[in-house]
């Protein structure tokens, strides 16, 4: 056994992955006294019915928590870094009044919004 | 450096996500903006800022729920070694081993609201707080086993599920879990019923026995109608639905689904009233029910007992894990 048992029990954030690939989410945590019962109590609480591909067991004390408002959330009109934020189907209209197109099918590959019919804006 | 501020255009503050509770201001101003936050259905964690009185609120209501899925687990113990099959056998140990994980996951969240778990199972133990009705009943036969299973965990999955949408998010997280354990333990105790109700006369009478001995309880389960203006935890959405709403809402899923298999729910009042859009019924035993859940029912005092005895013989484990085992160090 490395860990020193400290004698105090610590809460440890638990995430899972539920495939292989798939993105690691948050599922809950367990009360550990170290990080390898920690292990051990996260299977039994999150991985018991084989609904985990992996499990990510990490110290509370050892997140970073970034939660203002002013650095995620500025209070300025940030929608051109969005796609939603260029509404481009009354000016492509025009363009295409202007050169005497068609509008392509809607089957046409597109990797932008203009195709969808609701972009959020904001 | 420019003042971000100063920029234009600003969005207007509601549409950011701000949560001035946070903020250094004084008490009533904090208690307005974190009220206005949570009754327009915002969500709260375990690190904002909360008002004493939600705090709590949410702690007593996440340690009766607590207490209910440990003390739940042992009317379904008594039957692991007289399951049929071992496939059943299998089931239901699953199913007690998911109820303490139950148990387990909501005093996380009771501990991270500032009541150690120590504190938890000595005042459960001392009697001070609660668990559900249900669990203070003895088992008879096999067939409450499938009843519990089927009808108990439905009527807690109704309020289960209504629960994901607490304010508190961290309680509405675990109950988004939770309800996905409960759907199979409703499935497993369904087809216990199922297989019996096509089995001899002998196990469809057990059956109808076991329905009649927890009909009653089960419609007590979800308390007495409230005055929904009065209900503190409504008030804090801590929970989404009224009791009656809670009833309604399991009698409308669960009548139906009972009486497909011919059984008789006994209850001669019990019918559908088409004008009003909801169930009528006998009024439960509201005294049985208070007597109950002080823990006077006919296995409060012996289900009690047998977690202290329990808890003073898994003593030696939770002094080990904190301890360091000196078994294995030598
Ligand atoms: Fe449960
Ligand atoms: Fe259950």
């Amino acid at each position: 056994m490395t860990d020193q048992h400290s004698g105090t029990l610590e809460p440890y954030e638990v995430f899972r992955q539920e495939k292989e690939g798939g993105p690691m989410i948050h599922g809950g945590n367990v009360l550990a006294p170290d990080p390898e019962l920690a292990v051990h109590y996260a299977r039994e609480l999150f991985a018991r019915r084989s609904e985990s591909t992996r499990l990510w067991v990490v110290r509370r004390a050892d997140v970073h928590v970034l939660d203002d408002p002013d650095l995620l959330d500025p209070p300025l009109d940030r929608s051109f870094k969005k796609p939603g934020g260029y509404v481009m189907r009354d000016k492509l209209a025009a363009a295409r009044g202007r050169a005497g197109t068609a509008k392509p099918g809607a089957r046409a590959a597109s990797h932008d919004t203009t195709g969808r019919r609701t972009g959020k804006t904001g | 450096m420019t003042d971000p501020l100063a920029l234009d255009p600003v969005l207007p503050v509601r549409e950011r996500s701000e949560r001035p509770w946070n903020l250094d201001l004084p008490h009533d101003e904090r208690f307005a903006h974190f009220e206005a936050h949570v009754t327009a259905g915002g969500k709260i964690e375990a690190t904002d800022w909360m008002p004493d009185e939600y705090r709590t609120a949410v702690l007593r209501f996440v340690e009766m729920h607590g207490n209910s899925e440990l003390m739940g687990v042992l009317p379904e113990r008594e039957w692991i070694m007289r399951a049929p099959t071992l496939r059943r056998k299998l089931a239901l140990t699953a199913k007690v081993q998911d109820e303490a994980g139950h148990a387990l996951l909501l005093y996380r969240v009771a501990e991270d609201l500032g009541k150690s778990r120590e504190a938890i199972i000595e005042d459960l133990l001392a009697g001070k707080t609660k668990f559900h009705n249900v669990f203070h009943y003895p088992t008879h036969s096999w067939g409450d086993i499938g009843i519990i299973a089927w009808l108990v965990d439905a009527a807690a999955i109704v309020a289960q599920q209504a629960l994901r949408d607490s304010s508190y998010a961290p309680y509405a997280r675990t109950m988004q879990k939770i309800c996905w354990e409960e759907s199979v333990h409703i499935m497993h105790g369904r087809d216990v019923v199922v297989t019996l109700v096509n089995g001899t006369a002998g196990q469809r009478d057990m059956v109808q026995e076991a329905l009649n001995r927890w009909w009653g309880p089960l419609m007590q389960m979800h308390g007495p109608r409230s005055d929904r203006a009065k209900d503190r935890d409504l008030h804090w959405r801590i929970k989404a639905k009224t009791s009656e709403e809670l009833r309604q809402e399991f009698l409308a899923i669960y009548v139906p689904r009972i009486r497909e298999l011919g059984l008789v729910i006994p209850d001669p009042e019990l019918r559908y009233d088409e004008a009003a859009g909801e169930w009528r019924y006998t009024e439960p035993d509201w005294d049985e029910l208070r007597t109950v859940v002080t823990n006077h029912g006919p296995r409060s005092e012996a289900r009690l007992e047998f977690r202290r005895l329990n808890r003073d013989e898994t003593r030696w484990v939770r002094e080990t894990i904190l301890a360091g085992s000196p078994a294995v160090a030598a």
